[in-house]
């Protein structure tokens, strides 16, 4: 598996790390009544067979956090584009 | 027919030209009782200790492929009872006590071979935390022994100990633990359980689960809609797709694990042994492979395929803890798609829809689980209530900060 690093170039997979699903938003009440927005956010997974788009560290390279697109069936790399840059978009 | 050395004999007086074959292949009915979802070892058993233990009969196993095309074919046959959390190793110490009758109980060779699996530590501190966990398994009633190098350095002269990044200071020993062939699980279960009336379905992919008011009616499969009262879901690499046709979103995700098998050499291993330090593990085959493996590839996936860095990443390990087998040519590498929950303990629980029940996650450590799995989710289906030592894997545990988590890792699957 083989990620374009929009920093590095396309580098082989062992220099990054995976940390899971970027399509998720962190919930931001500390009030007991937001327990389930926690208890999705921190435990439960969508855990998709085909496309999913994720956070990756490129901790073996630039260290810069990717959100990168990847079919999770057939190791597919659809793109990697700087986290940054995907906040900026949202 | 029952397996014996009288049946042996009288097929081979007729030229091994009679046996019969070893389950039916039946077409599904339009309803049963109990449909299990998923024909892998932990699905067979369950349906097996339903009809053995319950006396239920009119009971189907769906299996979307052939019977243990999943990962009770692609493990690396390890058995062990040697978990430290209450609540976790006397569910384990079962499993080991169910191993060590399972060939007569279900009257097939399952080649359960008590080979002892030893730990190795490398440090004062992983020494300390196997002697904890060895008190912690005599507790349980499990044996477990400590050895300092010179007593490992007995049993494998051939490792190398003065490594400098990792050497070898000793280990833990589990003498009852062993191998198993992994093939004839799935056989033995599946032959068990079509006996006592069991249908086993192969080829028959579950595509929707029927739910009315609440409860579990019946399931769309690839061969016409099967009405059912309860459904027992036993999918582990892909329980959250299953679960998903019930509306359910699991704390689990799905990654890759390779496991590996060399060349056929000559009687060279005879135990299990565990590097502590690379996460490597290996014993030898009957056949003389050596059989091993390592960590997750570390990304979600559903592939049956790893990728070849950590094929590298476990050769090296491998050939840091035994310098020997530098040489030895690897023969095949597969993968398998594992359930990996958040604290890397497994699910065994009814749901939130009636009827439907939850046998899942259970990371890379599911094979020598399969007996005692089996036993105690056909108890909760059977019974609408846990097992005795099954009642800490529960679904809602996550919520109520109950976990389970042996390696203290947190909600981080790809490091269980």
């Amino acid at each position: 598996m083989l990620i374009p690093c929009p920093h590095c170039g396309t580098r082989p997979v062992e220099e990054f790390t995976f940390l899971g699903d970027a399509t998720v938003t962190r919930p931001t009440s500390l009030e007991p009544s937001s327990m389930d927005a926690w208890m999705d956010y921190v435990y439960l997974r969508d855990n998709p067979r085909g496309d999913y788009t994720e956070y990756v560290h490129h901790s073996g390279g630039c260290r810069a956090w990717l959100v990168v697109s990847r079919n999770t069936d057939t190791h597919q790399v659809h793109s990697a584009i700087a986290a940054k840059t995907m906040k900026a978009k949202s | 027919m029952k397996y014996s050395i009288f049946s042996l004999l009288k097929n081979s007086l007729s030229g091994h030209k009679n046996w019969q074959p070893a389950w039916r292949s039946p077409d599904p009915k339009p309803e049963y009782d109990i449909i299990i979802v998923g024909g892998g070892g932990h699905g067979l058993a369950t349906a097996y200790y339903l009809a053995k233990e319950h006396g239920l009969k009119n009971i189907a196993v769906l299996e979307k492929s052939w019977l243990g095309s999943g990962n009770v074919g692609r493990n690396t046959t390890i058995i062990r009872s040697n978990y430290q959390l209450p609540g976790n190793n006397p569910f384990y110490e079962l499993s080991m006590k169910l191993w060590e009758g399972l060939e007569q109980d279900f009257n097939f060779n399952a080649m359960v071979s008590q080979r002892g699996v030893l730990n190795l530590c490398h440090t004062d501190a992983q020494r300390d935390a196997f002697a904890r966990r060895g008190n912690a398994m005599h507790l349980d009633g499990v044996d477990a022994e400590l050895l300092d190098t010179d007593a490992v350095r007995d049993m494998y002269p051939y490792f190398d100990y003065e490594n400098a990044r990792f050497p070898i200071k000793g280990g833990l020993l589990q003498r009852r633990g062993g191998t198993v062939r992994h093939d004839a699980v799935a056989w033995g279960f599946a032959r068990g359980a079509d006996m006592r009336g069991v249908d086993v379905i192969q080829g028959c992919e579950v595509q929707g689960i029927n739910i009315e008011n609440g409860k579990v009616v019946g399931v769309q499969t690839s061969r016409g809609a099967i009405k059912c009262k309860k459904l027992a879901l036993c999918a582990a690499g892909h329980s959250s797709e299953v679960a998903r046709m019930a509306g359910l979103k699991l704390p689990i995700e799905s990654h890759v694990l390779q496991a590996f098998v060399s060349e056929g050499l000559k009687p060279y291993i005879d135990g299990v042994v565990t590097f502590g330090a690379g996460h490597f593990y290996v014993s030898q085959s009957d056949k003389g492979g050596l059989v091993f493996g390592g960590d997750l590839d570390g990304y979600n996936s559903y592939a049956r395929r790893g990728n070849l860095p950590m094929v590298e990443h476990v050769v090296e390990a491998g050939v840091a803890m035994i310098p020997a087998i530098s040489r030895v040519r690897t023969l095949r590498s597969w993968g398998g798609v594992m359930d990996m929950s958040m604290d890397g303990s497994p699910i065994i629980d009814k749901t939130s829809v009636h009827g439907l029940y939850l046998n899942a996650g259970w990371c890379y450590g599911g094979f020598k689980a399969t007996p005692a799995s089996g036993f105690c989710y056909a108890h909760l289906i059977a019974k609408d209530a846990p097992h005795k030592v099954a009642t800490a894997y529960r679904l809602d545990r996550f919520r109520r900060g109950l976990m389970l988590d042996e390696k203290g890792q947190g909600a981080t699957p790809n490091l269980h």
